[in-house]
């Protein structure tokens, strides 16, 4: 049921379940807007950049594939 | 005293008012409207971040000043330069508190920008907001409810646009109202927290946040106490934090561990929470089901096949405009001050203040105004691409490959600029945020091969290598030549930015949290504005640094300048005046004297008695003392190199790479044991020091605008220096150990 951020499809809405990584990432992370319980929907992956675009709270931001393997989400 | 009482500070100054807001708000639009285009940059104390300061005009006549305060999403800071925002936005020491602060809040993206709006009104400063971008909201089907807002913040809320300048009028009469009655603008925390476990840590930690932080306001001790929660830890590089305040953070934070809570998480959900519950009272979407533009613009060029084509023909166009586009128009201004400095010596005659005025002063203001065509082309297409939020994906698209060897994403624009000139390249590195990436970036945009190498390359090329062989019997040699070194120069860039990144300038791996903003029509005046301010900054400032650079120069290539020397060619030149009737004859005459005087002048200057007195050190890269000048002369720019060699040689300074008497000259030069002093060995050590070092004042006077310091300039110049001799020490000391010759 759980999965990390990456492996989400374009398009798709998931609900973040758990952030991982050092305590300033996910510091920012959270004051983006990107908390624990948050829905977030995977916009597009540009895989030459290694790149995911994100939509959370009506607002638009990317994290590079390694760091969304930090994120922990379920289905909606 | 209440923190910002514009009439407590009233006597003696202006009332100050600090403008702030999220990244990509459109935040320097709105200063620039609000102050006019006089905005003077200066350097906040102790880290390489701009400080603009512009003055604004009330209604009432009332002067005020506006401090620009780098974009940031949260007060929350790890590094010295994140905390330039809280110092300047709350006016924490080392800064001045400011009066009031004006947020800039991008109104498509309400929701993230109200949670620095909570944090800054939670420090008890007179706030109000000033929502821009509001003509885009349509666009992004949102409806917004200005009064609601202004109701939930509880401070002023107008609705501006930087684009159109709508809203402007209102915006300055609210700023004027919170001026004269802060508390207008200071409601107190909007959230608070309930759970009394987190209370007695924001109380616990209060006690310990300075005096002459909070003035006595609790609830400003308690919001920097949170502002400390967030931002301290075991490995933040914050410099104003004192010891007691650290302690304080580090225990509540291993007791709440202890217990099994985060109380960043619990802080930052609190504010969200507080947004989030009020949010469907002040924001409406209006989903149409369909794409949005900037969704549709997108998907073709972020794809993977077109939207990388376009990606690399934008970079073509950049990279060609400054390559050659630039060309015609900085020929024509090299043109005006070569006829300046003919104008100059003829005025002034040939005396040592003339030469000094046309070849140190005239020729170094050249030097200066030569750079404008690349920089205006370069900020007139960076200005494009931030502008219309391309810039964003260009950082994107790079991300993985710039982040291998250590740079941004948005290094990249740089480093391709840095092919055709570093100076406007390291202009450029503005457009990344943390000081660390710039720095990087123009420690080693510098070795990229700029087009100031090529003629070196050529001269040496043509005269020291067979030209008219070829390799598996069609590629010619100096072509190939000539692409090794642009593959020399590459990968010795990128080795040096891996390492420097590595050690030097190590820092903590950030994670890309990019945003993507809409895209948007560009706003012309802004890109135009940009394109002004840089090209005058960098005359203004590098300028000075050049011109004083090219007068040492002067001085180092032409003294000590005795009349006695210059005596026996004035008769010379008397002589052919008086004798040689023929108009074109007596021109070649009197140009044969002043190239032999040239060279005469240039063997007893400084310059030859340095070169002489380092020859021992210059000896084991192949280079003769001559060379030396050569070298040390092309410090005003690597292309005067041929310049100074033709001078030395009595060829004239005006030889340039295609001159065949210069390449003739050097193939017949011999060292006093009768070897010739240049061989294919020595010209592949030439270029390999040309590659490497930092032969370019200008590149340096860029790097000591951009950083405010000459420690960085004089770091670069020393390592690249330091690089180059080794590398030339290799390829000459080995090659000669292989038996080349």
């Amino acid at each position: 049921m759980r999965h990390s951020l990456d492996t989400v499809l374009p398009g798709t809405s998931v609900r973040l379940v758990r952030i991982g990584g050092e305590r300033g990432f996910r510091c920012r992370l959270m004051e983006l807007g990107l908390l624990p319980g948050t829905s977030v929907r995977m916009v597009r992956r540009v895989d030459l950049g290694g790149v995911l675009e994100l939509e959370v709270r009506g607002a638009r931001l990317s994290v590079r594939h390694g760091e969304a393997r930090e994120l922990v989400v379920e289905p909606l | 005293m209440p923190v910002g009482d514009s009439r407590t500070a009233a006597a003696g100054r202006l009332a100050r008012v600090a403008i702030a807001g999220n990244p990509n708000t459109g935040k320097t639009t709105v200063f620039n409207r609000l102050t006019g285009s006089r905005a003077k940059v200066g350097n906040y104390p102790g880290v390489t971040v701009d400080r603009e300061v512009g003055t604004l005009a009330l209604a009432d006549g009332r002067k005020i000043e506006m401090i620009d305060v780098p974009g940031t999403y949260s007060l929350s800071a790890r590094s010295r330069e994140e905390q330039i925002a809280i110092q300047a936005i709350c006016g924490l020491p080392p800064l001045d508190a400011p009066d009031a602060v004006l947020l800039v809040i991008d109104s498509t993206q309400l929701v993230r920008n109200l949670y620095l709006a909570l944090q800054v009104i939670e420090t008890e400063m007179p706030v109000l907001l000033a929502l821009n971008m509001s003509d885009a909201l349509e666009a992004n089907g949102l409806v917004l409810d200005r009064a609601a807002l202004e109701r939930e913040l509880g401070v002023p809320v107008v609705t501006v646009s930087g684009k159109t300048g709508e809203g402007f009028d209102e915006l300055r009469a609210a700023l004027a109202r919170v001026l004269d009655q802060p508390n207008l603008g200071r409601p107190g925390a909007r959230w608070r927290t309930e759970d009394p476990i987190l209370q007695s840590d924001l109380n616990a930690v209060a006690k310990h946040v300075p005096a002459s932080w909070h003035h006595g306001n609790e609830s400003r001790a308690r919001a920097l106490a949170a502002w400390a929660l967030l931002s301290i830890d075991e490995r933040d590089e914050l410099a104003d934090a004192s010891p007691e305040l650290r302690a304080a953070v580090l225990s509540r934070r291993k007791l709440a561990a202890a217990a099994g809570r985060e109380i960043d998480g619990e802080i930052i959900r609190g504010r969200y929470g507080w947004i989030d519950a009020r949010a469907p009272s002040f924001v409406k979407e209006r989903t149409n089901g369909k794409l949005s533009v900037t969704d549709r613009i997108d998907r073709v060029l972020l794809h993977p096949i077109i939207g990388f084509t376009l990606f690399l023909l934008a970079m073509g166009i950049v990279f060609q405009s400054l390559f050659t586009w630039a060309e015609p128009v900085m020929g024509a201004i090299d043109g005006i001050f070569a006829t300046l400095e003919a104008g100059t010596l003829s005025a002034l005659g040939h005396g040592w203040f003339g030469d000094l005025t046309a070849r140190g002063l005239v020729r170094g203001i050249g030097v200066v105004f030569v750079f404008l065509p690349q920089i205006l082309l370069l900020f007139f297409f960076l200005g494009l691409m931030e502008d219309t939020g391309y810039m964003a994906r260009v950082a994107f698209m790079m991300d993985r490959l710039m982040k291998s060897i250590g740079l941004h994403g948005r290094a990249f624009v740089p480093m391709i600029s840095g092919f055709a000139c570093a100076v406007p390249a390291i202009l450029a590195t503005r457009t990344m945020e943390r000081q660390r990436d710039r720095l990087l970036t123009m420690l080693v945009v510098p070795l990229m091969t700029c087009s100031a190498r090529l003629p070196v390359y050529t001269l040496i090329i043509a005269a020291l290598f067979a030209t008219d062989t070829t390799v598996l019997g069609f590629l010619p040699v100096p072509g190939l030549m000539m692409v090794a070194m642009y593959v020399f120069s590459t990968v010795i860039a990128l080795v040096a930015a891996a390492v420097l990144g590595r050690t030097l300038l190590r820092a903590e791996n950030v994670p890309l949290i990019l945003e993507m903003p809409p895209y948007r029509v560009p706003h012309w005046p802004s890109v135009l504005r940009m394109m002004w301010t840089k090209s005058q900054s960098f005359v203004t400032e590098a300028g000075k640094v050049i011109v004083v650079c090219s007068i040492a120069m002067w001085f180092f290539l032409r003294f000590p300048w005795s009349a006695d020397d210059a005596q026996p060619f004035e008769i010379e030149r008397t002589q052919i005046v008086a004798t040689v009737a023929d108009a074109d004859q007596r021109e070649d005459a009197l140009a044969v004297v002043g190239r032999r005087e040239e060279a005469a002048r240039l063997e007893q200057s400084l310059a030859a008695t340095v070169g002489r007195a380092i020859e021992p050190v210059l000896a084991p890269l192949g280079f003769d003392w001559k060379l030396g000048i050569g070298v040390m002369g092309a410090f005003v720019a690597r292309e005067v190199f041929i310049g100074t060699m033709g001078a030395v040689y009595g060829i004239g300074s005006d030889a340039d790479e295609e001159s065949t008497a210069l390449r003739d000259r050097m193939r017949a030069e011999k060292r006093p044991d009768g070897s010739p002093a240049y061989t294919p060995l020595v010209g592949l050590s030439v270029m390999v020091f040309f590659a490497l070092a930092c032969q370019c004042m200008s590149t340096l006077a860029a790097v000591k605008r951009e950083t405010h310091t000459w420690r960085w300039p004089l770091f670069l110049f020393a390592y690249m220096t330091v690089l180059a001799y080794v590398a030339s020490f290799v390829v000459y000391q080995g090659g000669r150990l292989l038996g080349a010759t």
